[in-house]
């Protein structure tokens, strides 16, 4: 790329273990500012495990994630809660909670966060709420809403305090090919209307052609190719060709091969 | 595996829950006591509705339980001294009976059934609903918000359950030795209090504290520790109960036996 972009998040050789299984294996990714991008991959490919480093849910067994160009795998509470409030998340099950209302959910960050004043955060809330198409639903428990509308309550939640990056762990799991592009269009808007980095983990083909600047292709817990949009479209990678056309043949195997399977079965 | 093997196993596993509660307990001290110097209060408005959930709609609950327990330790206890000729003697055994040992004890675990049980299974929910992790994310400890107010809940309400509870029993007691075995109302009132010490209630009351505490933290530590769906959820609530009785009344005779041998 000609321009020098800035780098948001980077992530030098990660490596994470659990119960002796490597489920990462030496990550390195780079994410710039404003751009929307992609981690892909199969389920269990350690995608989701890559953000949990990122969000500070999980530390690294060796390797360093940098946010905002400081080194998280080191920083204490109290300043990964400073970092925290600059990103906002959508969970894959939206993660409302039961208990409050719509609008008690997405003022809460803002209520604890901030010093602004009840009816300046009333106001806020009906301005996020319109964001994502949700005018009028402030008073409805989550209970009563649908999956897609948990989803976009979810989001409106996760803009509520400006944030520089959200990430979105599998931000169409559960729905509608319709909602599932009203969801992804919201991404788009919301990268472009306020320039928020956007990172977002699916395996989701339709999505991510839809909404990625640049994409990162994971399996077994290495990056196997990073590019542009157009560059995984036309990747060379047999891997990256079988996942993005959803074939069942190619390197990507679930079947074990036919010997083993007659030895299993003769045990 | 040998037997050995699964020994030391659940030992280890044992200890490390030991451990983790204890760590636990630590966490919600410091968000109790400390991080409020640093600015970071705990929300009033979580702690009264924690306060109403676990201790006013308790009341009634409580109140039955106890009540019918008086009446029927006045019955059984009629049956004994009736024989020795002191059937008037049942209103300060179960005066001192209830304040001392069966209102703590027998309050708690229906506390640790009702409440205990709900909170396990809340927090439980929230943890394999991403919802636990969703208040990390938005820099909302958890610890902070649904530990301590809940942990403080307990710690006002089982104490105040317990006395209100002591009263039921005794006037259960008063109803058999009025109506049944015709003592005077005013002689049962006397008798009542004739050998009830001070040191009796606060005995007592000092147990439902310790006990609050138990029920508190062992149903957040099972709660918080939830994996595996809606199954998880179960088996974290049905553990949250049975783990909180045995610790009761384990506590129950450590405490009775300190006392006990403090006081000879």
């Amino acid at each position: 790329m000609a321009e020098k972009k800035e780098v948001v998040i980077k992530i030098e050789n990660l490596v994470k273990e659990f119960g002796g299984r490597r489920v990462l294996d030496g990550i390195n990714l780079e994410i710039y500012k404003g751009e929307s991008f992609v981690i892909m991959g199969g389920s269990g490919c350690g995608k989701s495990t890559v953000l949990r480093h990122i969000i500070g849910g999980l530390r690294p067994d060796s390797g360093k994630v940098y946010l905002f160009g400081e080194d998280i795998s080191a920083a204490g509470e109290d300043k990964m809660d400073g970092f925290k409030k600059r990103f906002g998340m959508l969970f894959q099950s939206a993660a409302l909670f039961d208990s409050l209302t719509v609008e008690e959910n997405i003022s809460l960050p803002l209520r604890e966060h901030t010093k602004l004043d009840g009816h300046i955060i009333k106001i806020i809330v009906k301005m996020k709420l319109e964001l994502v198409g949700l005018h009028g639903f402030g008073h409805l428990y989550p209970s009563q809403l649908s999956g897609g509308m948990k989803k976009r309550v979810g989001l409106a939640r996760a803009i509520a305090l400006d944030p520089e990056i959200i990430f979105y762990d599998e931000p169409s799991a559960g729905l509608d090919p319709v909602v599932t592009a009203v969801i992804d269009k919201l991404i788009v808007d919301l990268s472009e209307k306020l320039s928020i980095t956007s990172v977002i983990v699916t395996h989701d083909m339709s999505s991510v052609f839809r909404i990625a600047d640049r994409i990162a292709m994971l399996h077994k817990g290495k990056v196997l190719e990073i590019g542009t949009k157009e560059e995984i479209q036309n990747s060379k990678n047999e891997y990256v060709k079988q996942f993005i056309t959803g074939s069942p043949d190619g390197p990507i195997g679930f079947f074990k091969p036919d010997e083993n399977y007659l030895q299993e079965l003769t045990k | 595996m040998n037997i050995f093997e699964v020994i030391g196993k659940s030992t280890l596993r044992t200890g490390a829950a030991i451990w983790d509660v204890m760590a636990l307990f630590f966490k919600t001290l410091y968000w109790l006591f400390f991080a409020p110097f640093k600015g970071k209060f705990i929300g009033r408005r979580y702690i009264f509705e924690q306060m109403v959930f676990a201790g006013l709609q308790s009341v009634l609950i409580v109140s039955f339980v106890t009540f019918f327990i008086g009446i029927v330790l006045a019955m059984q206890g009629a049956y004994q001294l009736d024989k020795l000729g002191a059937v008037r003697f049942v209103a300060s055994l179960i005066s001192v009976s209830i304040t001392r040992e069966i209102g703590p004890v027998l309050i708690a675990l229906v506390v640790a059934g009702r409440v205990g049980a709900a909170i396990a299974a809340e927090l439980g929910t929230m943890k394999v609903t991403e919802q636990i992790e969703a208040l990390d994310t938005m820099a909302l400890n958890p610890i902070r918000f649904l530990v301590v107010p809940r942990f403080l809940a307990l710690l006002f309400m089982l104490p105040a359950l317990t006395i209100i509870g002591d009263v039921l029993g005794m006037f259960g007691g008063f109803v058999v030795g009025v109506f049944n075995l015709k003592i005077a109302p005013n002689l049962y009132i006397s008798t009542n209090f004739q050998f009830l010490v001070m040191k009796d209630v606060m005995t007592g009351l000092f147990k439902s504290f310790v006990f609050a505490m138990i029920i508190a933290m062992i149903s957040c530590y099972h709660g918080l520790n939830t994996s595996g769906g809606a199954e998880g959820v179960g088996r974290s609530t049905t553990l949250s109960v049975v783990s909180s009785f045995i610790l009761i009344i384990l506590a129950d005779a450590v405490l009775t036996g300190i006392f006990y041998f403090s006081s000879v």
